[in-house]
């Protein structure tokens, strides 16, 4: 195994996370390590807080107030090379720049009532790039990593909301891409899609992590093992266990995650 | 009672906005005819209002009421808008959870005070303001501008609220998840998701300064003058109604048919376009 | 950070303008105590207005708005039921829906006007007949709108359950339906009411006003309304006065009635 396997971009240090008005905490003690260029499945039961877990780490939670974390989310500072507790951000600006660089892709495509091309220069115009021509060159590039361009670049102008849903989840990964961020979260991103498009999303996904460290929760087993390198088992809010995933889906150390895996419960 | 007779009553009752509205039509379009004959189109850019000595005939023109409607309507718009869209951005996208409930009961207690109450408030705590302030003798345009804007104002926040509130927070969110700013969200992407909404609640509000009657009238001055400065009295179509009608005769309650019936079709139109255009009601 | 200031200064002109609504209201109903409360007498409920009092006009009101009720709840309540129940979604079902919403908003002044030319002129007399279909007028549509929503809000199965017990679908929709949708419908019936008993414009010139106590619908019908609008504009301070307690009174019902039917919402649904 390469050294660079075991680079950690990520490093969840007994997290605790409660969200408001709950008087027991959703996450407990949660440890996992993310690693560089890799994929990271987050598994387990409907409501185990994988969710959860995800919104943490580009700190989504934060638009409601009153969440409240306990413990540590390191996330590497590519510049410094060290590691800075992402949970201790406040300040707003802090934020952004944190979300500019961990992207987030949702359940259902959310495509903004814009045109295709508003769509992907969005999160770049707010970061403050003016310039045509850059402009269009990082879209182009985004839609084309997101193997999208083909069926858009000819109606660049027209609105996002005419595409169909697989494509629309792939602009919004174009949209998150154009970005350059450091690690993309997905939150179940083809569970509303039919199977050709998930296909291409998974296809997608693997691309991706030539150049971005992906998590991604999914309830779907197969998609865990066929495109993820490390598989995380939740259950009630604990991380049960976590491991290669080749090690998690053939061997797993605990009994309740191969319970699950096996598909006797969940 | 039979199940038919049943069916057929509640049939007839469904018919009745129907008649009632081709009945306002019809009888203020009769009643108007008398002056609608006399001065046709021209009425809308006469400005006397003169009756003859006789109180038979004289010349009777739409211009100042029209005039005074407009731009009475148009103060309260200029003024309502941005607050009531800040109210509504308050309420969705910033007020916590617990500060939500008590201040949208409030806007709605607002919205529910009758308009007299907002006229009589008006003339005696707004318009002494207005005259100290701004100057003219406390009556007029801007004073009535400004009340109207203060009656509309919860009503068009109600609707934008709602609308705005139509936005899904994955939308939301997504935005923010690629570092957006919560005034970049409302203006990327809540605005424009809500757009339609939007929209239909300003123009459906404009439908309702436009009619709006008691508000108005203790306030604009109910005087037969073209309004030189923007604290001038003037009057406007609902308030000369209000004031006139019942005494008029002849060709002078005629015209205020004309008047009437101009109010209402341009309401209705107004309205119209708002309910089915904008805010899609037609379910 | 540009767009951060930006962003703040957005947000705390949001937050200002919500300020300055509930300001308005407070304004307003603080000013509508201390005037109206200082008039407020055991005296102000027995006597009429020829005397100083308001019990004439609360009663006229009251009188108007209630009758003007009992016209315009059945008819609306069938007209929604037509809609909803019967309608079947057809192209006609959908511009009466429409127009009785666009009716909804159309200006009081000129229902005024409508009903003065049916029912004030022919006549030669103002009369509380007038003002009660003039308030009628106003009410239908409104209920017309919220019956037609509330019923949309029973679930199909339900009607389906009472047609495979052998109802009718008179019976289904009497029954079943309408209980289903009973606080819903009744809400709307009383926050129209509210809407309606504060209305002035329509009743300047159908029932007018009666300075004396009167049930007799055919003639001047005393009104709250009209008479605070009179009253607040003569220049004497007593009729001032009695202006400011009569809108501290009508304020009072009107908002006390709006917020039983949003506890009703709340809690019976
Ligand atoms: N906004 C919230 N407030 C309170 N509890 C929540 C909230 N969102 C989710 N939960 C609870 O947290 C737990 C974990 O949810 P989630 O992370 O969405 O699960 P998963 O994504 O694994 O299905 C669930 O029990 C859920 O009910
Ligand atoms: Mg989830």
């Amino acid at each position: 195994m390469e050294k660079q396997d075991f680079k950690a971009v990520m490093e969840v240090k007994d997290l605790f996370f409660t969200y408001p008005g709950v008087s027991e905490p959703t996450l407990k003690k949660n440890n996992l390590t993310i690693y560089k260029n890799k994929i990271t499945a987050l598994i387990g039961p409907s409501g185990c807080g994988k969710s959860t877990l995800l919104r943490a780490m580009n700190r989504i939670h934060d638009l409601y107030p009153g969440c409240e974390y306990k413990g540590k989310i390191d996330f590497l500072n590519p510049q410094s090379g060290k590691m800075e507790n992402l949970l201790e951000l406040r300040k707003e600006n802090e934020l952004i720049g944190l979300r500019q660089r961990v992207g987030m892709i949702f359940q259902r495509p959310t495509p903004f009532p814009m045109s295709i091309y508003d769509n992907v220069a969005y999160g770049l115009k707010l970061s403050g790039l003016k310039n045509k021509s850059e402009l269009d060159g990082r879209v182009e590039k985004a839609l084309k990593d997101a193997a999208i361009w083909k069926e858009a670049k000819d109606r660049l102008k027209d609105s996002a909301l005419g595409l169909s849903g697989g494509q629309q989840q792939r602009l919004c990964i174009a949209r998150s891409v154009a970005l350059k961020p450091e690690v993309l979260l997905f939150d179940e991103p083809t569970s509303a899609l039919d199977p050709i498009s998930t296909s291409a999303i998974e296809e997608l996904i693997t691309e991706l992590k030539k150049d971005i460290t992906v998590v991604i929760v999914t309830h779907n087993m197969q998609q865990a093992s066929r495109l993820s390198d490390y598989t995380t088992f939740m259950y009630l809010g604990d991380i049960i266990e976590f491991n290669k995933t080749e090690k998690i889906f053939v061997n797993p150390s605990v009994k309740l995650t191969e319970e699950y895996i096996t598909g006797r419960f969940g | 009672m039979g199940a038919n007779l049943f069916r057929n009553l509640s049939f007839f009752s469904a018919t009745l906005s129907f008649f009632l509205l081709v009945g306002i039509f019809a009888v203020l379009f009769t009643y108007a005819q008398q002056s609608m004959q006399e001065f046709g189109f021209d009425f809308l850019l006469t400005e006397e209002w003169e009756a003859d000595e006789d109180d038979e005939g004289g010349i009777f023109g739409g211009y100042i009421p029209i005039i005074g409607t407009l731009l009475s309507t148009l103060i309260a718009m200029t003024i309502a808008t941005p607050l009531a869209m800040g109210i509504a951005i308050f309420l969705t996208e910033i007020a916590h959870d617990k500060i939500v409930k008590p201040f949208s009961i409030a806007i709605e207690l607002l919205a529910a005070i009758p308009s007299i109450i907002y006229g009589m408030w008006g003339l005696f705590y707004f318009a002494p303001i207005v005259q100290l302030t701004i100057g003219g003798n406390g009556v007029g345009l801007l004073t009535a501008g400004i009340v109207l804007a203060i009656m509309v104002i919860p009503y068009m926040a109600a609707i934008t609220r709602d609308s705005m509130n139509t936005t899904p927070d994955v939308l939301k969110e997504s935005a923010y998840a690629m570092g957006a700013t919560k005034f970049e969200v409302i203006k990327d992407v809540v605005m424009p998701y809500s757009k339609g909404g939007i929209i239909g609640s300003i123009i459906l509000s404009l439908g309702r300064a436009l009619g709006e009657t008691m508000a108005v009238a203790f306030l604009i001055g109910s005087i037969m003058s073209i309004p030189k400065s923007i604290t001038d009295p003037t009057t406007s179509i609902p308030v000369l109604l209000a004031n006139n009608f019942a005494e008029a005769q002849d060709l002078e309650i005629s015209s205020m048919y004309y008047l009437a019936l101009i109010l209402f079709v341009v309401s209705f139109a107004i309205i119209s376009v708002a309910k089915f255009y904008f805010l899609g009601r037609n379910k | 950070m540009n767009r951060l200031v930006l962003n703040k200064v957005v947000l705390v002109l949001s937050t200002l303008s919500a300020f300055i609504g509930i300001g308005f209201l407070f304004w307003i109903l603080i000013t509508l105590a201390y005037k109206g409360m200082a008039g407020l007498s055991f005296s102000l409920f027995t006597k009429d207005l020829v005397e100083g009092g308001i019990r004439n006009l609360l009663v006229g009101q009251f009188t108007m708005a209630l009758m003007a009720t009992a016209i315009a709840v059945p008819l609306g309540v069938m007209a929604g039921i037509y809609l909803r129940e019967y309608g079947e979604e057809s192209k006609m079902t959908s511009v009466i829906r429409n127009l009785s919403d666009v009716m909804t908003s159309a200006p009081s002044i000129v229902i005024g006007v409508f009903v003065f030319a049916l029912l004030v002129e022919p006549f030669g007399t103002f009369n509380g007949w007038a003002g009660v279909v003039a308030l009628a007028i106003m009410m239908v549509p409104i209920i017309i709108g919220t019956t037609d929503n509330m019923l949309a809000l029973v679930p199909k199965e339900l009607r389906e359950a009472g047609i495979a017990l052998g109802g009718s679908k008179k019976q289904v929709i009497l029954q079943i339906v309408l209980k289903a949708a009973k606080v819903g419908v009744t809400t709307g019936i009383l926050l129209s009411f509210a809407r309606i008993i504060g209305e002035t414009a329509p009743l300047l010139f159908t029932s007018a006003n009666n300075q004396f106590f009167s049930m007799d619908l055919t003639d001047q019908f005393p009104s709250l309304t009209v008479s605070i609008y009179n009253l607040a504009t003569y220049p004497d301070e007593a009729s001032r006065q009695l202006a400011w307690s009569a809108a501290f009174v009508l304020t009072a019902i009107v908002l006390f009635i709006n917020l039983v039917g949003r506890y009703v919402t709340r809690h019976k649904q």
